[in-house]
């Protein structure tokens, strides 16, 4: 299932804005990999590179190449339809469907993308997809209830159920956690280290603790000024980051001395 | 809250007068407006009484004099801030009075003179071979009915189409060029509109051609501005992550917006649109040009004049029959039907507003 997300020499741009200049990096299958950084600094821009969303915003383009197993997803021909059903993503603030139930939101991906599915397999889809996002026990009698009706860390562990049940290769976050409490961020964290035995994971975010606690590989993004584009100035082995950072802004950065 | 301190809990601070800044300040009491206003009305009404009663110096007299009378009672006991609160609150209640005034007026006059023959012959039998009391507007009523269904079945799709490109897809040029004539489209007078219709039928038809379909382009043509603009504002209001939520899951935009963006603004779309179905139904002007009137009954659309409600009642009131009372009857109480299909609409756009709106199931 998992697999090896390759970035080289990418670029990318709003418009005539280069927003993040010249990221090279390799993204393991089954780990999970942490991006953080000052905000603005691109790397939720970098993120959503990597599952083609980039291009949703208008005048939005990239340079370079983003491989998944050897396949470029910038290539002419490959269909971005085809690589966000490959390439999954949950964003910052919890965003399930106001108009459908909890059942439907987690078959919406499935449902809307096409496929046709017997009521039995969708059943089979919703029970694995909830009990992956450690939510099937609170919800399991309430699954024609609108979804909207959930808290907010429910909601969110509802969109992580919504992204796992398309079984994508890649699971990519942005800031998952940022607005949730305590308790709803320990649920998802532990989720994101149960995940990782069959997902590869992105994550971006604000939390270095976070970052420390689940990732294996973290890499450091920083911006020179404003105005100026957005670089990946170190990216290593989470420990390594954290205790023997090769580059003095990275040390800076993670022990509060930044700015 | 500093949890260090280990001061005097404030909760009675409010009412000790030593703390100046929150002192307990005069105040009239609950009932000083009503009583001031009581006080104006009977002092107009009196001085009414003993020259000469008129309705409206009584209304307009005693606002003016009570919105006086309020300010300068609350400026002497309140002080200025509140008096100025005082103040502006009663000139919106007046303003509203007076918004009000023309929509209670219009419904009582309707209702009253319309009540006459609101009865069972009046909805089943049209005016073929009728002289003088009896007969209905069964005929004008089907014929609304067709026309402006029509005119929906036309405007609705093209609207809504053409929305959904202007939020979704246009970029640059020619979204604004739409945009700029769909503003323009607006502003169309429905005479025009009636114009347009009959020129277009006459190239192929002929001079003088009548048909009901004729009227629903006329009206298709006033509609269509009015779906697109609300369609638009409600395709606006979806928020943009629900769309990247479904990219992200890689559904394909077409049907992220068939099932996820039409859905969540269907509410809102169902009462754009009965207001479009509104603004139209009463129109006169462009089916007076081209749907023209008959007092037999005209189920076929493209084949003959067919009477409509508005026309019905505009022909009714103008060019009465001897003796004119059950054409005036008629007229009101066709203008009352009107007003009543109207209503139905509103309710049935109500309903579907709370049946597809967005639940949170608490």
């Amino acid at each position: 299932m998992a697999k090896r997300i390759d970035v080289k020499d990418l670029n990318i741009y709003y418009g005539d804005f280069l927003a993040v200049e010249d990221i090279s990096m390799t993204i393991e299958p089954r780990s999970v990999t942490a991006l953080i950084g000052p905000s603005g600094c691109g790397k939720s821009t970098f993120l959503r590179s990597l599952n083609r969303m980039h291009e949703v915003v208008p005048g939005g383009r990239v340079e370079g190449s983003v491989a998944v197993d050897g396949q470029d997803l910038y290539d002419r021909g490959v269909d971005p339809v085809d690589v966000r059903r490959q390439i999954g993503m949950v964003f910052q603030r919890p965003n399930p469907f106001p108009t459908m139930s909890i059942y439907d939101n987690v078959v919406a991906g499935v449902r809307l993308s096409g496929t046709r599915m017997k009521r039995s397999e969708l059943d089979d889809v919703v029970e694995r997809s909830l009990q992956g996002a450690n939510l099937w026990n609170e919800v399991k009698d309430r699954l024609t209830k609108p979804g909207a009706g959930l808290s907010g860390g429910q909601q969110q562990r509802l969109c992580i159920a919504r992204a796992i049940a398309v079984e994508p290769q890649v699971l990519l976050m942005d800031e998952p956690c940022s607005a949730l409490d305590p308790i709803s961020t320990l649920a998802i964290e532990d989720l994101i280290a149960n995940l990782k035995q069959e997902y590869t994971i992105v994550i971006v975010t604000h939390n270095m603790q976070q970052a420390a606690r689940v990732s294996d590989f973290t890499g450091f993004f920083n911006i020179a000024g404003t105005g100026k584009p957005g670089k990946l100035i170190e990216m290593d082995d989470t420990a390594k980051i954290f205790s023997t950072p090769s580059v003095k802004a990275t040390e800076d950065y993670i022990s509060g001395r930044f700015g | 809250m500093d949890l260090t301190s280990t001061g005097t809990t404030p909760t009675n601070d409010i009412r000790t007068p030593t703390r100046t800044s929150l002192r307990k300040r005069a105040s009239l009491p609950r009932w000083a407006p009503a009583a001031v206003l009581a006080a104006v009305l009977g002092a107009v009404l009196v001085v009414q009484l003993l020259t000469t009663f008129n309705v409206v110096t009584l209304l307009v007299g005693t606002a003016l004099l009570y919105i006086v009378g309020i300010y300068a009672l609350s400026r002497t006991v309140e002080g200025r801030r509140k008096a100025t609160d005082r103040l502006v609150t009663a000139v919106v209640t007046s303003a509203f009075g007076v918004a009000l005034i023309p929509l209670v007026s219009v419904v009582v006059t309707v209702v009253g003179k319309g009540l006459e023959r609101l009865d069972g012959e009046f909805f089943t039998y049209s005016m073929r071979g009728i002289v003088g009391a009896g007969g209905g507007a069964y005929h004008a009523i089907m014929g609304t009915l067709i026309v402006t269904g029509l005119a929906a079945l036309m405007s609705v799709p093209l609207g809504m189409l053409t929305a959904i490109y202007l939020v979704e897809y246009g970029r640059g040029r020619l979204a604004s060029a739409i945009t700029f004539l769909v503003d323009v489209m607006t502003g169309i007078p429905s005479i025009v509109a009636g114009l347009f219709a009959y020129a277009l039928f006459a190239v192929f038809f002929g001079p003088g051609v009548r048909m009901g379909v004729g009227g629903a382009v006329a009206l298709a043509v006033l509609m269509t501005p009015v779906v697109v603009r609300s369609t638009e504002e409600m395709l606006k209001l979806v928020p943009n992550d629900l769309r990247e939520a479904a990219f992200a899951l890689g559904i394909p935009k077409w049907r992220t917006i068939v099932k996820v963006v039409l859905p969540t603004s269907l509410a809102g779309i169902a009462t754009g649109v009965t207001l479009a179905i509104a603004r139209v139904i009463g129109e006169t002007a462009p089916l007076l040009v081209i749907a023209g009137t008959t007092t037999s009954m005209n189920l076929n659309p493209f084949e003959g004049r067919m009477a409509t409600l508005p026309v019905f009642s505009y022909y009714s009131y103008v060019s009465p029959g001897v003796p004119r009372d059950p054409y005036l009857d008629r007229a009101w109480t066709a203008a009352l039907t009107l007003i009543l299909i109207v209503m139905v609409l509103n309710l049935g756009a109500r309903l579907i507003s709370t049946i597809f709106s967005p639940k949170t199931g608490r």
